[in-house]
């Protein structure tokens, strides 16, 4: 199996080459960071790490940048890709629980989830705002989840190439179960830890950010 | 009896016609666009010249004030104009980023 390991960074100078180790330790070495226009040495930095480097020439969003990551990675020949966070929230270790109901063929997208045990210690305004995104999720694409804007998520090829990303920036966590739900991909929630480092918590949203994404979402769907 | 506002109107809606116009012989904008402001600015005219006009139509829609009528088609066509504004805003924005997807692609295939 040939597994990509898709990581979108924004100004993570500071994180993203313990990520990268991190990933290279468990053995993963097809890992692509895409660079959104970063204005620190993110890209610098990446391109010595001997990995997939790709930078956007302007900020465009994680969402365009992830698909940035993904289409490259399928046009690498990747039969399944992982996203990952370039804050250091996401263990490499636990890929495997994401990859191997895909390997299987149990299911062709495997979501993360830091609620389906007790090992992640969600701070009490984020677990609001989560609950919050999980409640908006059910209502919007009708899936019920336990966990919803968990950058941690494998996709087999097929569910790759079928998965439509077409909002730029965080709306596209929403837009993403919202395809898996119109396309009928089998899916299934994993549990992973996500760790809240000072650093990690700081770059997060914002309860005010969701509220954008939310309004942004519900014009979009109608525009459409 | 000429008011002022009625001068101030006229002078701006042929400043306005007048940049159209320029836009137009520069192919800027399409035949199509130049008809729809030049409509546009004669009806601004003939309406501040002539404030019985408004009554007519505003009477044909049930309106009572012919100030109310044009009021109000400004304001529709305000929304209408501000929509159209964000779809393409939006279909720009997208072509962006699939620019900048092509360019980092097609950059990024070394390891």
């Amino acid at each position: 199996m040939n597994i990509y390991i898709v990581i979108a960074a924004y100004n993570e100078e500071k994180s993203i080459v313990n990520v990268i180790k991190s990933l290279k330790k468990e053995g993963y070495h097809n890992i692509v960071v895409v660079d959104d226009g970063s204005e620190d040495k993110t890209y610098e930095i990446c391109k010595k790490q001997g990995i997939y480097a790709l930078k956007h020439a302007i900020n465009r969003g994680q969402g365009a940048a992830l698909k940035t990551g993904i289409d490259f990675a399928l046009e690498e020949g990747a039969d399944m890709i992982v996203t990952f966070d370039a804050d250091g929230q996401h263990k490499a270790d636990e890929i495997k629980r994401l990859t191997t109901p895909i390997e299987k063929g149990e299911v062709d997208v495997c979501l993360g989830s830091r609620f389906l045990d007790n090992k992640t210690k969600v701070p009490p305004m984020k677990k609001l705002t989560l609950k919050a995104g999980i409640l908006f999720t059910k209502i919007f694409s009708g899936i019920k989840l336990t966990d919803t804007h968990n950058g941690f998520r494998a996709f087999s090829r097929k569910a790759a190439e079928k998965i439509k990303i077409t909002q730029d920036r965080m709306e596209h966590a929403s837009e993403i179960i919202d395809e898996i739900a119109k396309k009928h991909i089998k899916f299934k929630e994993v549990p992973v830890t996500i760790i809240y480092s000072e650093y990690a918590k700081a770059k997060g949203q914002s309860i005010f950010n969701s509220i954008k994404i939310v309004l942004k979402l519900v014009i979009s769907k109608l525009a459409r | 009896m000429i008011q002022l506002i009625q001068v101030v109107v006229v002078l701006f809606a042929l400043f306005a016609f007048s940049r159209a116009l320029l836009r137009f012989k520069d192919r800027k904008i399409s035949a199509k666009e130049f008809t729809a402001w030049t409509i546009l600015w004669a009806a601004a005219i003939v309406v501040i010249l002539l404030p019985g006009t408004t009554f007519f139509f505003a009477n044909i829609l049930g309106i009572t004030r012919g100030a109310d009528f044009v009021v109000y088609v400004s304001i529709i066509a305000l929304f209408y104009l501000v929509f159209r504004l964000y779809v393409k805003i939006d279909g720009v924005e997208r072509n962006l980023t699939k620019l900048v997807r092509e360019i980092s692609i097609s950059k990024g295939k070394k390891k």
